[in-house]
C-alpha cells in the first residue's frame, strides 16, 4: 500500500463567489477504497467543494494532489487558474464525475456516450472500448438500451448509463454530485444499488447526497459541512449515531 | 420552344458563376461567423469589442453600399498602398481587384456578421451541463468544441443558417453592379439586346428557385441529421 500514491488529496480549499466566501479552507484525503460522503444543508458548499476537486470550479486557494501529482496554479487577471491545462486534462481523466442531471451527451447513443472519452481522451482502440462498454452496460442493467438516445431513457436509466460512462474511464476516484436528487422516488433505488455495488467492490468514491440511510450504510467517512466549514467529520456511526455539534443534530433530526 | 437568341450558353455560365459565388461566400461567411460568435462570447474585452463593431457596421449599412465601397474603395486603397511602395522603395506592384474575388469577399463579409449572430444564439442554446460533462471527462477545449459544442450547436443553428443562405443567394445578384457576369447581368444584357425581358427574367427566376429548392431539401436533411437524439422516440 505504501508504494501506491494516495488517489486524491485536497488541502485547505477556499473559494469565493463575489463577496461571499463559500468554502473556507476545506481538506480531505481519499485513500484507496474510501467512500467519503459530504452532507449538509443546501448552500453549505458541498457541491462546490466536489466541483473544486476536478476543477470545474477554480478554487481561489488550496492544494489539489491527484495520484501524488500536485496541480500547478498561476495567478491571472481573472484569478487563480491552472498553470498547465494538459495536467488538468490528465488529472480529470483519473477522476470521473456523475452529475445530478446526468449530463449524458444528448446527440449520442448510450453506447457512444460510454466510449466517447475512452476513445477520444484516453486513446483506447474503438473495438476495445465498445467491448468494455457492453460489459459495463450489463453491470448497470442496460444491455438493451445501448443504442437508445438519452432522451429516450428514463432518469434512472440515464443515471445508471452515466455511471457506466464514468466507469469506462477506469477512474481512480469517482465523484458523485447528488446523483439521485433529480430522480423520481421510485427510480432512486436502482441507482443506489449500482452505487452500493461499486462501494462493495472497493471503488474510491466521494459523494454528495441527501440519502442519509445510504450514506450511513456505505460510507467509510462522513463529512458534515456548514457554511463552507467542516463542522463535523468521522465514521458514519459517530456522525449519525452520536453527533456532537448542535447544528448537525438539528440537520439530522427528522423533519416535520 | 423558347428562343434564347444564342444567349443559352452564356446564361448557363452566368448561373454557374452565381452558384460558385454563393457557395464560396457561404463558406467564408460560416468561417467568419464562427470566429465572430467566439469573439463575442470571449472573456477578452478587445475580442468582444471587435466582434460587436463588425456586426454593428455590417448589419447597419446596405449591402449594395458595402459592395461598392469594398470594390471601388478597395481598389483605391490598394492603389494608394502600391503607389506608396513605388514612391518609397521603387517596388512596382500592380494589383487589380478581381470582380469574382471581390464579390466573394464582400458577400462573405456581410453574411459573416449575420452568421455570427446565428451561431452565437445557437452556442448559447447548448446546455452548459453538456459542455461541463466533456470537461469533466478530460476533454480539452478543442475536443469539447468538435465533439459536443459544434454538433449540438448546429441543431439550433440550421434554421437561421438556411435562412441566411436564402438571402445570401439572392444577394449575389448585386455583383452585377461591379461588373461580374453572373446570370442576372447576362439576362439583363440579353433583355436589352433582344427586347424580350420577360423571357430572360423568367428563366433567371426559375434558376434561382431551383437552387433554392435544392438547398431547402439539403438543409432539411442536415437538420434531420443534427436532430438525432432529440425528442422523437424510437
Amino acid at each position: 500500500m505504501a508504494d501506491t500514491p494516495i488517489p486524491l488529496q485536497v488541502r485547505n480549499i477556499k473559494k469565493r463567489f463575489g463577496d461571499t466566501e463559500v468554502l473556507k479552507g476545506l481538506s480531505l484525503e481519499a485513500h484507496q477504497g474510501d467512500v467519503i460522503t459530504l452532507i449538509g444543508a443546501s448552500g453549505s458548499g458541498k457541491s462546490t467543494f466536489l466541483r473544486c476537486m476536478n476543477l470545474l470550479e477554480q478554487p481561489d486557494e488550496g492544494e489539489l494532489i491527484v495520484h501524488g501529482e500536485a496541480i500547478r496554479f498561476k495567478e491571472t487577471k481573472h484569478g487563480r487558474e491552472p498553470a498547465d491545462w494538459k495536467q488538468v486534462v490528465r488529472m480529470r481523466a483519473r477522476l470521473s464525475m456523475v452529475f445530478q442531471n446526468f449530463n449524458l451527451w444528448a446527440h449520442m447513443t448510450l453506447l457512444e456516450n460510454i466510449i466517447e472519452a475512452p476513445v477520444h481522451v484516453l486513446g483506447k482502440p474503438r473495438q476495445e472500448a465498445i467491448a468494455h462498454a457492453r460489459e459495463l452496460l450489463e453491470r448497470v442493467g442496460l444491455t438493451e438500451r445501448a443504442d437508445a438516445y438519452p432522451a429516450q431513457m428514463s432518469g434512472g436509466q440515464q443515471q445508471r448509463g452515466a455511471i457506466a460512462r464514468a466507469l469506462a474511464m477506469d477512474p481512480e476516484v469517482m465523484l458523485f454530485d447528488e446523483p439521485t436528487s433529480a430522480l423520481d422516488p421510485e427510480l432512486v433505488g436502482d441507482v443506489l444499488k449500482v452505487m452500493r455495488d461499486l462501494a462493495d467492490e472497493g471503488r474510491t468514491m466521494i459523494l454528495v447526497t441527501h440519502e442519509m440511510a445510504f450514506a450511513r450504510d456505505v460510507s467509510s467517512q462522513v463529512i458534515y459541512l456548514h457554511q463552507g466549514v467542516i463542522e463535523e467529520a468521522g465514521p458514519p456511526e459517530a456522525v449519525f449515531g452520536t453527533p456532537r455539534s448542535e447544528r448537525l443534530k438539528q440537520f439530522l433530526a427528522p423533519k416535520h | 420552344m423558347i428562343d434564347l437568341h444564342g444567349y443559352g450558353p452564356r446564361l448557363l455560365e452566368g448561373a454557374l458563376i452565381t452558384t460558385e459565388l454563393a457557395v464560396l461566400s457561404l463558406a467564408l461567411a460560416i468561417v467568419l461567423g464562427l470566429i465572430t460568435a467566439s469573439a463575442k462570447m470571449s472573456r477578452s474585452r478587445l475580442a468582444h469589442a471587435v466582434g460587436t463593431l463588425y456586426t454593428t457596421i455590417i448589419r447597419g449599412v446596405p449591402d449594395l453600399v458595402l459592395m461598392m465601397l469594398l470594390f471601388f474603395g478597395g481598389q483605391i486603397g490598394i492603389n494608394t498602398i502600391t503607389d506608396a511602395l513605388y514612391a518609397h522603395f521603387g517596388w512596382d506592384i500592380f494589383i487589380n481587384v478581381n470582380e469574382f474575388v471581390a464579390g466573394v469577399l464582400t458577400i462573405g463579409l456581410i453574411f459573416g456578421a449575420y452568421m455570427g449572430e446565428t451561431f452565437r444564439g445557437a452556442f448559447l442554446a447548448v446546455e452548459s451541463g453538456q459542455i461541463e460533462a466533456g470537461r469533466a471527462y478530460g476533454m480539452g477545449p478543442w475536443l469539447v468544441f468538435r465533439r459536443i459544442r459544434f454538433p449540438q450547436m448546429m441543431r439550433h443553428a440550421i434554421p437561421g443558417l438556411s435562412n441566411n443562405w436564402m438571402v445570401l443567394l439572392k444577394t449575389t445578384a448585386l455583383v452585377s453592379v461591379i461588373g461580374l457576369s453572373d446570370m442576372v447581368r447576362v439576362a439583363a444584357e440579353a433583355s436589352k439586346a433582344t427586347r424580350e425581358p420577360f423571357t430572360f427574367m423568367i428563366i433567371v427566376a426559375a434558376i434561382y428557385l431551383l437552387i433554392a429548392s435544392v438547398s431547402e431539401w439539403a438543409f432539411a436533411r442536415l437538420q434531420k441529421r443534427y436532430d438525432v437524439g432529440y425528442g422523437e422516440t424510437k
